[in-house]
């Protein structure tokens, strides 16, 4: 056993060196992206300074923070419709997906058939959609759901086709051997060998459906982070427009913060020993 | 040497694998390829039978045929007394590939599990072996745990190797297991092989490239001629029970070693 000894041994040192790596890997961009933010932060304060620029036009940075803190209350209270409609469009249009997917692998015929109209729901822009969602579902939660599920469908659909194809074609010899079902292979070889594709794409869609979200609500809505920007647009109330921005992309960043551990959690494997 | 073994009354009486006129052809039209050109052979109960040939003569083809991954086009197959998808079913045979073929998403001790999880009833047969138990068959224990990505390409095989092990087959099938391995931990894994051969009492159909690896494993080799390919002649390995280490090097082997590379020319 002296060779699996020593490679037991090259295996840890590889572990530590990586970890190593990975730490300088994640801390340096992190250290220079803030600095580089900080950065541009202070130049806009200063330009804003110098050129004596009109809040109502372009605030400041700090004139921001002071939007957020003050509107704290407001904008938290906002976010939460505006997450429910993206967390429930996440879920619909990504489950929607990935079911179909899991249709076009299986039946040639489906695929033909459906993957040209996915193709054309695809190119009609998802602002021209939301009016004729809100004269169908009305003015609750649904339309908002509905468009960021479209807009959350396509990419997962794409990827989540490729993964199941992406399949080590000898693991599928392997299940034939061992008399495995469809469901089994499924379940067992398709779905687990798609999953670095589906993340990938999981992680363009979490940032879009809440994109999604506030493109609902600004076709009709009395809350939420799209209703708050439309009336501070209307109010000329910019500090609070910028505020709220902030908070939509803090979300998005949350939600891509959010699958990206889900992401490390359900897929321990080297993703680069699938292929 | 080569006729004799060919002859079919110095075969037992039931083979595990009988191959009566197979021939595959692959692809329609223009395109057809025929891999391998009505062969015959029967493997006997419990031998280690090795098979080699030119690459791309159709080894791995006749061993898939076997396996019921590809049904022949012309020709019968009879495996156990039974059609392939019969035995397969019934889980008579492992199949072993070059490359270990393990689901990277899943810890040694669940891969090795993998035959009992999936393919129906067959799996809670009593005569299964624990997955522990392979492991340490293959010298893995103290792994259960690990995922393929962190263990060495030589491991890895051998993972596969318990995997295959682990529903006690009655016919092992390999091809060119050890191919993709460097040449220490090669003759380490033919040894153990060899070990594992004899306790069990499995018959063993093995795909090589390596004439030494053929001579030194087996009791018989096949030499498959060029494609679209026959059999070019059969040698009957007459080497000590006990194989070992110190054999890899003698010139007994090297004797079988050039026979089979003059029957390999001719083919
Ligand atoms: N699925 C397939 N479709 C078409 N042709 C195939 C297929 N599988 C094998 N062949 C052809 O059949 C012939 C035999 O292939 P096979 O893989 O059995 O050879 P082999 O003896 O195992 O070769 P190697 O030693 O390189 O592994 C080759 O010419 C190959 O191109
Ligand atoms: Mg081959």
């Amino acid at each position: 056993m002296s060779i699996a000894n020593t490679s037991d041994v090259k295996t840890s040192d590889m572990t530590v060196f990586a970890s190593i790596g990975q730490f300088a890997g994640v801390a340096r961009p992190v250290v220079m992206g803030l600095l580089g933010l900080f950065v541009l932060l202070a130049l806009w304060q200063f330009l804003i300074w110098v050129l004596e620029t009109p809040v109502y036009l372009v605030p400041a940075p700090s004139d921001v923070a002071l939007a957020v803190r003050n509107d704290f209350a407001l904008l938290a209270s906002s976010s939460v419709p505006t997450i429910t409609e993206a967390f429930l469009g996440f879920l619909l249009g990504n489950c929607i997906a990935i079911l179909v997917a899991a249709s076009f692998v299986y039946a040639k015929l489906i695929e033909e058939m459906f993957y040209p109209v996915a193709i054309i729901i695809k190119t009609i822009p998802i602002v021209a959609i939301a009016p004729v969602l809100k004269i169908m579902l009305g003015n609750g939660i649904e339309p908002k759901v509905v468009v960021a599920a479209l807009i959350c469908f396509f990419p997962t659909l794409v990827n989540a086709v490729r993964g199941f194809r992406a399949v080590d074609p000898q693991l599928v010899e392997l299940m034939h051997v061992l008399s495995a079902s469809k469901t089994e292979v499924f379940m067992r070889v398709r779905l687990q060998s798609a999953l670095p594709y589906i993340f990938s794409a999981l992680k363009i869609s979490v940032t879009m459906c809440v994109l999604g979200a506030i493109v609902g609500e600004w076709i009709g809505a009395n809350h939420g982070i799209g209703y708050l920007l439309i009336q501070s647009m209307y109010e000329f109330d910019t500090p609070r427009l910028f505020a709220s921005i902030l908070t939509a992309s803090f979300i998005a960043i949350t939600g891509f913060a959010i699958v990206s551990v889900l992401e490390k959690i359900v897929i321990r494997w080297d993703a680069a020993s699938v292929t | 040497m080569a006729e004799a073994a060919m002859q079919l009354d110095d075969i037992p009486a039931t083979p595990a694998i009988e191959i009566e006129n197979v021939s595959v052809t692959f692809g329609q039209g223009q395109n057809q390829v025929r891999a391998i050109d009505r062969i015959s052979l029967d493997v006997r109960d419990g031998e280690f039978l090795t098979l080699i040939g030119h690459s791309g003569c159709g080894k791995s083809t006749l061993l898939r045929v076997i396996a019921d991954i590809i049904k022949p086009t012309e020709g019968r197959v009879q495996v156990l007394g039974a059609l392939p998808e019969k035995a397969r079913r019934a889980r008579q045979f492992s199949m072993v590939f070059q490359q270990p073929t393990l689901l990277p998403w899943a810890s040694v001790i669940d891969n090795v599990s993998l035959p009992f999880k999936v393919g129906g009833a067959s799996a809670a047969g009593d005569q299964a072996m624990d997955p522990a138990e392979a492991l340490r068959l293959v010298e893995l224990d103290g792994f259960e745990n690990a995922l393929p990505a962190e263990l060495s390409g030589g491991m890895k095989q051998r993972v596969s190797i318990a995997r295959a092990l682990v529903t006690r087959p009655r016919i092992l099938l390999m091809d060119e297991p050890f191919s993709a391995l460097d040449e220490l931990v090669r003759d380490m894994l033919n040894i153990e092989l060899l070990k594992i051969w004899k306790r069990s009492g499995t018959t063993v159909v093995f795909v090589t490239h390596s004439l030494q690896e053929a001579a030194f494993l087996s009791q018989r080799v096949v030499v498959m001629g060029r494609r679209p390919s026959r059999i070019a002649g059969v040698l009957d390995i007459d080497l000590p029970e006990e194989r070992n280490q110190k054999l890899k090097d003698a010139p007994e082997l090297g004797r079988y070693v050039a026979a089979l590379r003059a029957l390999l020319d001719e083919g």
